[in-house]
């Protein structure tokens, strides 16, 4: 049951081979007997995931079952559940109970998904490897000694594990491809605006996007048709019709034009991880696509351009963090500066604190244009790159990240830490959609292929991947650990 | 002796009568139990986003158009940074480098009736706190966030008032223009309007501004007057013993009518302003903007003109008239009625503005209505009653004994009696009554009778009960009493 997809899933619940309830219980079981190896849920919401899942086989008989009914999930442990905890990987909101539901999480309530529970994450979505959570690091189902990747890497993991067959997940710099490939699965950034952001707590706003990962770029289409839309809470999602992604899988590469960045194949990149990618495109060839050359010339000013948006911003964002209203609150406050003070100093981690204070240098008096201003206009021109790229080819492919997954610990300067996400965070600078989508290995742990596209032509991005999920069968790669469970 | 001048400006926060705040669902009525008007978008909940409300930005565009601005095509939210217990996202929601309302001005109207134009720097949106509150709480502060969101047009005006006076003409000014407009309910005891002061002096004849104080936070005309007042005093004081006046913020005390300054932190605040990234830049096209001057009433200015000029009444009262809207459509709806402006201002600010007065009511909530007042003066002006007994069936209206000036003229029998055969019935009689009063004024000279005739008047009045016509009265008499 565990290895099976999302829309075998679904197709196994309507032909009543099993109920919602057996599907989820067998999940929850896993998780139980599983997860203390991995740490990839930081909440498990067994009681009302079973009550949900009766819900859907009730809808299921009386003829009224949603998209997704009874088909069970996990959600990053950064969307808003009303009445379950929702931390964001932070001691801060340790105790925050969420008093309403997220847009997503409403949408795939509606669709009749059942959460099993909230997945772990770097703290506030800051990090790469996972490391940075309050509750501890996820390991890699592929290799326990060896990171998930991050932010969403509690996710990735529960995905890659066959603890659960889908998960949300969020990417502010490459949060959800960037795990995606180290743990072998699927995963979509959408194009920023495409995916409500209300109820999704905040890091970046400008780059913050939520989306799915599964096994398949299938999964992934079923899921992002449910989640995309334009939401009156959220000013900045996009009104603009959501296509029906699952029924535009099947378009032919024939005359597809892809671009190779040649800024994603320069020094850096492990000649294993460059292999599996050249090999995933020489697959592509042999479907009938054209390959060419081309150029991102600003990729090298995305990491440091990225480093001053995304703290500025996380800086005013997290400053609701203070102890008065909910959250942790220190012991005893001797007046209102100290109550701010030892709040912020106890409730935030390292990279936490060390992006807020850069955040706030450079938003501060005197380096505003020197910092903000200067990256807001380098920002702009990786945009350009982006579509001037476009002009020439459909989309753009090249390795999701540079190595594959690292071993725990192996990482301990931050700059080293941020440049993990190189071909990563440029997509979300520009907001266009990126997917990773697992093309082989090196050694043992996986490699992810990114293809990215212009403005909201996901349909493209998920048929491309689709297309390459027909002809290989990378995706359909299990890690050993699980195995033995049924 | 040196000749100081004092020079103000003036940071005037309106909170527009939206329904609901500003970036949220929330109402935004005065007055509830705490925290009971706050969603989780007011309370900064982790995961909530700000949706601009859109009649906020209409009433922004309305104040612009009033006080002849530019409305740029595009404006900007930033976000404030600082901390704040009533301040719950750790910023405010504001606008600092392209707000919504650009360069404008104001006519203002000082108490001689001359007018002056203030020029307005710019006015922005933005959210507003919640309240600490530290009374009830031993050794601890409340927060209130019931006003967290609330909608504030932030009006900047230039340096342009040179006098207490002018600074609470210009308040007055933007008080009717923004209650003509039906955008603020004005009322500065709720807070709806309140203003920071900046005050500096300077010898008279210098070019270059003094060093000013932001006197925060007053909120009533009053006050302000008051609070300038002290100011300018102080800096003067300061000055003349040699000193410095410091920019500094200074809260008005008006217990004893006096500014202290604020104790400030050491390090100055910064607000580490940047565009909101959860906000779109509102985009006003020229469309829109015209399909909002369409919605506007008359203006304050433009009464005041059409009053004077067309309406015939002088500055003063025109500029009386026009000061609210309230007074001034009652006073239009008294002349609709009457038919004539003159007669319908001189009662509007004679007889009915002194009864308001004395029970310090609001013109709204006067006891008569503008058509029975309306009904009153055509009495009067069709010659059915006197001035007089207009005065008693006024007060009859105010005590509310009937429903309109002809039913009291009815019941009280104060009908003119304009018949003369009735009239010099009267007359006859009291020449008959009076034989020793009539032969003194036939011995008097013309410049005497003139005094004695009054003797005989009052009696015919006084037959009459009041009834007849004085004028008549006096006539007929004449000519009887001059016959022999």
């Amino acid at each position: 049951m565990h290895d099976k997809t999302l829309t075998e899933l679904a197709a196994s619940l309507e032909a009543g081979e099993f109920s919602s309830r057996e599907l989820c219980q067998a999940a929850l079981q896993r998780i139980e007997q599983l997860d203390g190896g991995l740490n990839s849920f930081i909440t498990v919401t067994a009681e009302q995931a079973l009550a949900n899942a009766d819900a859907a086989d009730q809808a299921r008989k009386a003829g009224h079952a949603g998209p997704l009914a009874g088909l069970p999930l996990a959600l990053k442990d950064i969307f808003c559940t009303q009445g379950v905890r929702t931390s964001c990987g932070s001691k801060m909101l340790d105790s925050f109970v969420a008093p309403y539901d997220a847009t997503v999480v409403e949408k795939l309530g509606h669709a009749g998904a059942v959460n099993l529970g909230k997945t772990n994450m770097d703290e506030f979505a800051m990090g790469s490897s996972n490391e940075n959570s309050f509750y501890g690091p996820v390991k890699n189902p592929w290799d326990v000694s060896a990171v998930p990747g991050g932010s969403s890497g509690g996710s990735a993991a529960a995905v890659a594990a066959g603890l659960v067959p889908a998960a949300l997940g969020t990417d502010t710099g490459g949060s959800i491809r960037q795990p995606a490939a180290f743990c072998g699965i699927t995963g979509l950034k959408p194009t920023y605006g495409r995916v409500s952001r209300y109820g999704m707590v905040a890091y970046a706003s400008s780059l913050d996007q939520g989306g799915p990962m599964a096994r398949t770029a299938a999964d992934c289409a079923l899921l992002l048709e449910t989640i995309a839309g334009h939401d009156v809470r959220d000013s900045t999602s996009v009104a603009r019709v959501v296509p029906d992604y699952s029924a535009e899988l099947d378009t032919s590469l024939a005359g597809l034009k892809i671009g190779l960045p040649k800024e994603y194949f320069g020094d850096g990149l492990d000649p294993e991880v460059e292999t599996a990618v050249r090999d995933a495109i020489k697959v592509y060839e042999s479907l009938g696509a054209k390959v060419c050359e081309v150029s991102l010339p600003h990729t090298h000013l995305a990491i440091p351009a990225y480093y001053v948006i995304a703290p500025a911003e996380a800086s005013s964002n997290l400053s609701r963090y203070d102890g008065v209203r909910f959250g942790h609150r220190c012991e005893d406050p001797t007046d209102l500066e100290d109550l701010y003070k030892r709040t912020r100093a106890e409730g935030f981690g390292e990279e936490v604190k060390r992006r807020i204070l850069i955040g706030t240098h450079t938003l501060s008096e005197g380096f505003f244009d020197a910092y903000y201003l200067k990256a807001q206009q380098v920002r702009r021109l990786i945009r350009q790159d982006f579509l001037d790229a476009f002009d020439d080819v459909d989309v753009l492919m090249g390795p999701t990240a540079p190595t594959p997954a690292f071993d725990l610990g192996a990482q301990k300067d931050p700059v080293s830490m941020y440049l993990q996400d190189i071909y990563t965070i440029a997509v979300n600078l520009a907001g266009i959609p990126g997917i990773s989508v697992p093309v082989g290995f090196a050694g043992n742990r996986p490699v992810g292929l990114q293809v990215l596209a212009p403005h909201f032509a996901e349909a493209q991005l998920l048929g491309v991947a689709h297309q390459f999920q027909q002809a290989t069968d990378w995706h359909l790669k299990r890690p050993a650990f699980g195995k033995e469970m049924a | 002796m040196m000749q100081w001048e004092t020079v103000i400006g003036l940071e005037v926060h309106v909170q527009l009568a939206t329904q609901s705040k500003i970036f949220s669902g929330a109402s935004t009525a005065f007055g509830a139990e705490p925290n009971t008007q706050a969603c989780a978008v007011d309370l900064g909940m982790p995961g909530v986003l700000p949706v601009l409300n859109e009649n906020a930005v209409a009433m922004a565009v309305k104040f612009g158009l009033a006080v002849d601005a530019e409305i740029p095509e595009t404006s900007l939210f930033e976000r404030k940074n600082y901390f704040y217990p009533d301040l719950p996202k750790g910023y405010q929601t504001s606008q600092m480098a392209q707000p919504i309302v650009g360069p404008g001005q104001v006519e203002i109207t000082l108490d001689d009736g001359s007018t002056r134009s203030v020029r307005i720097h710019h006015a922005h949106l933005e959210e507003d706190a919640g309240k600490s509150l530290h009374e009830d709480y031993h050794g601890m502060t409340g927060i209130d966030l019931n006003r967290a969101g609330t909608p504030l047009l932030e009006i900047v005006s230039e340096p342009d008032m040179r006098s207490a006076k002018e600074a609470v003409a210009y308040i007055k000014a933007l008080h009717a223009i923004v209650t003509y407009l039906g955008i603020s309910d004005g009322n500065m005891a709720e807070g709806s309007m309140r203003c920071d002061v900046n005050v500096s002096v300077r010898p008279k004849g210098q070019a270059a501004f003094g060093t000013r104080a932001e006197i925060k936070n007053v909120n009533s005309f009053r006050f302000v007057e008051k609070a300038i007042a002290f100011e300018v005093e102080r800096q003067i004081e300061l000055i003349d013993d040699g000193g410095q006046v410091v920019q500094e913020t200074r809260l008005f005390d008006p217990e004893r009518d006096e500014t202290r300054g604020m104790r400030t932190k050491e390090e100055a605040n910064d607000y580490r302003y940047f565009p909101c990234p959860d906000l779109l830049p509102v985009m006003l096209d020229g469309a829109y903007v015209d399909h909002q001057r369409a919605l506007m009433p008359e203006l304050p200015s433009e009464k005041r003109h059409r009053f004077e000029n067309q309406l015939g009444l002088s500055a003063y009262d025109a500029g009386v008239l026009a000061s609210s809207r309230a007074m001034a459509e009652y006073f239009e709806a008294v002349k609709d009625v009457c038919g004539d402006a003159k007669q319908a201002a001189n009662w509007v600010q004679g007889e009915l503005s002194a009864n308001l007065n004395r029970e310090n009511l609001e013109i709204d909530d006067s006891p008569v209505t503008a058509g029975q007042l309306g009904g009153l003066i055509q009495r009067v002006m069709d010659d059915t009653i006197s001035g007089k007994a207009a005065k008693q069936v006024f007060q009859a209206l105010w005590d509310g004994e009937a429903d309109s000036a002809d039913a009291i003229i009815e019941a009280r029998g104060l009908k003119q009696v304009t018949d003369t055969g009735a009239i010099e019935g009267m007359i006859d009689q009291v020449i008959a009554d009076s034989p020793v009063q009539v032969a003194q004024y036939r011995e008097a000279d013309e410049a005497k009778r003139g005094k004695m005739i009054g003797y005989f008047v009052g009696q015919v009045m006084k037959a009459s009960r009041g009834t007849a016509n004085p004028q008549q009265v006096n006539s007929l008499l004449k000519q009887k009493l001059d016959q022999a």
